[in-house]
């Protein structure tokens, strides 16, 4: 208890300077946590597009993007006929720009696609898809941010095109995405015969080895991988991530020299106090882990009011209508348990020479002016 | 050399011990003692006299282990300080120190600062707080147990520091100037408490003082001049 004391003491005689030090922590930790969650979360996102209703995705082996994969129409028809296959859905993604929008997504898929028959369509009707070759459904975010309602022309790209459905979906990408027949898109974007991906639904998820290694056997050009596979393998998604975690730990790295500066000081100041508890008989681990002690308690609490302004951010950011669908501010209890642990190994980092140079003040100096 | 006249306390044990000791600072620009010899008994009260850098505190440094000599031996207890293996067990158990400033931690309360030694050397609480208790009814300080620093006189402060220093019940007692910063009054009644509690726990006190009327209720009186020790 005298311990704790001896710790927290310190940071109550320099309150302004112990605030000041736990704020630069609390607010890395917030930045830590709203850039990796929202990378996360639009991965996921991401993820979510594709897994729509199915298990496995069949793309080109070695794209760096799906945009540039190409999978063509022969190797749809026979993965289609593999017992196994419960269904197999094409999907073309393409980039498109509107008057205001430089970057619209545009989806080309079939009528039976899942991402059709499952959204919830606050207009039209889900049966006049795919009849002509210029309809389109609009996500309810496009279709607001492109000003069109149901029977509208819009221009999108290089065409004009008739609004057939709205829908909404809980998904950003999709939400602020343009909807359109497989073979119009595949026109539009000049792919003709191709889609980027295969979304599949198994008959039995037990056969995902199996149907992976057959399309392995069958398409060595294709691969074929598990959503979980796809989203940890999937290299746009790592650089995303690595991207993530590089600006938060620069932020970390800033908060750790703020308590390393804050610790020099602290030992500085209390220099005659360590030589009076070296006489009491402290051993240097003991005057250590004061030290340590200190900078635990700074960068935990640092951690504690970041992930509470972070969380709240990341709320804040859910509730901009212009970023509705594109933020889940779902936190992960391991990207939490990484970040507390990263602040704590920073503090405790930044504590080190503070710990070296307490632990060498030696007694008889710092007395012997009194 | 050792002064004459202790070979009659030889039936006691010898806890201090200096045999030439040579301290300086500087790199040798300072010399501070020169060629020191002192030994003291069980129980003994000694007084270090002598004007403003003599070398009183520098000694008591050295016995107790806060400082190496330059050259010399200094022995606690048959047992080498400068070579001593655990120094942390010479501070912990074997001696005390009490300074000019009481060296207190302001912002802990008097059993706070008390308890610091026995913390420091892993005593369990419930022998701690028994020791302490007992100390603090010796010193008078039982009703201020709770009190921080602050609120404590100047009088109170010392003997704070004096039980702080008798905690872990070490056999020596080094004090430095114990009453130097306290008036008349309170000088001599801190003092007066000093020599009744080292003979009460049967500690040996070393004092360095530049008030010969207290040094004189002292055992013996030691005058330092010039890196040397007279005995008076």
């Amino acid at each position: 208890m005298i311990f704790l004391k001896l710790i927290v003491t310190n940071l109550r005689r320099h309150r302004v300077r112990s605030f000041i030090c736990i704020a630069g922590i609390a607010f890395s930790v917030a930045a830590m946590l709203t850039v990796v969650t929202v990378l996360q979360g639009a991965i996921g996102m991401f993820s979510g597009i594709l897994s729509s209703d199915s298990e496995i995705i069949v793309f080109e082996r070695n794209v760096s993007d799906l945009f540039f994969s190409n999978v063509p129409a022969a190797a749809l028809e026979e993965i289609s006929r593999w017992p196994m296959v419960a269904h197999a859905d094409p999907v073309l993604f393409g980039i498109v720009s509107s008057s205001d929008h430089p970057v619209v997504t545009c989806f080309g898929v079939t009528a039976g696609d899942a991402r059709i028959r499952k959204a919830g369509w606050t207009a039209g009707d889900r049966l006049a898809f795919a009849q002509h070759s210029d309809d389109v459904v609009l996500g309810e975010r496009a279709a607001e941010f492109l000003g069109a309602k149901l029977g509208d022309r819009v221009p999108i790209g290089h065409g004009i095109f008739h609004v057939i459905g709205i829908l909404k979906t809980a998904n950003g990408f999709e939400d602020g995405g343009v909807f359109m027949p497989l073979s119009s898109a595949q026109s539009f974007f000049h792919k003709e015969g191709n889609s980027s991906v295969i979304t599949i639904k198994l008959r039995n998820k037990d056969d995902a080895a199996l149907f992976k290694n057959t399309v392995k056997a069958k398409f060595p050009t294709l691969i074929g991988l598990e959503d979980a596979e796809f989203t940890r393998s999937y290299s746009q998604f790592k650089i995303l991530k690595a991207t993530a975690w590089a600006v938060g730990g620069c932020g970390l790295l800033l908060g750790g020299f703020g308590v390393a500066n804050t610790m020099i000081m602290s030992v500085f100041t209390r220099i005659r106090e360590i030589a009076i508890l070296r006489v009491c008989g402290f051993s240097n681990t003991q005057i250590a882990a004061m030290i340590f002690g200190e900078s635990a308690v700074i960068t935990l609490s640092g951690a504690m009011l970041g992930l509470l302004i972070g969380a709240s951010l990341l709320y804040t950011l859910k509730l901009v209508p212009a970023l509705h669908g594109y933020v889940d501010v779902t936190l992960q209890p391991v990207v939490l348990l990484i970040v507390i642990l990263m602040a704590l190994i920073t503090g405790l980092a930044g504590a080190l020479y503070p710990a070296a140079y307490a632990m060498r003040v030696r007694a008889v100096e710092a007395l012997r002016f009194e | 050399m050792i002064p004459s006249g202790l070979q009659t306390r030889n039936e006691h044990r010898v806890v201090l011990r200096a045999e030439g000791v040579w301290k300086s600072y500087d790199d040798g620009a300072i010399a501070v003692l020169k060629g020191v010899d002192f030994e003291t008994f069980e129980g003994q009260t000694i007084a270090l006299c002598g004007p403003s850098g003599c070398g009183k505190s520098t000694l008591l440094h050295l016995f107790g282990g806060l400082d190496a000599p330059d050259r010399g031996l200094v022995s606690v207890n048959g047992v080498e300080v400068n070579r001593h293996r655990n120094l942390l067990r010479l501070l912990r158990h074997e001696v005390g120190f009490v300074f000019q400033l009481h060296n207190l931690i302001p912002d802990l309360t008097l059993e706070e600062n008390c308890l610091i030694p026995t913390m420091a050397a892993g005593t369990d609480r419930g022998t701690a707080q028994a020791r302490l208790h007992q100390l603090a009814e010796s010193t008078g300080l039982t009703h201020r147990l709770g009190q921080r620093i602050q609120k404590l006189s100047g009088g109170e402060r010392q003997r704070t520091a004096l039980c702080r220093a008798l905690m872990n019940r070490p056999k020596i007692l080094l004090a430095d100037e114990p009453t130097g910063s306290l008036d008349e009054h309170a000088s001599a009644a801190v003092f007066a408490l000093l020599l009744e509690i080292v003979a009460t726990e049967g500690v040996t006190l070393v004092m360095a003082t530049h008030d010969r009327s207290l040094a004189a209720r002292c055992d013996r009186l030691l005058d330092m001049h010039d890196g040397r020790i007279d005995e008076a």
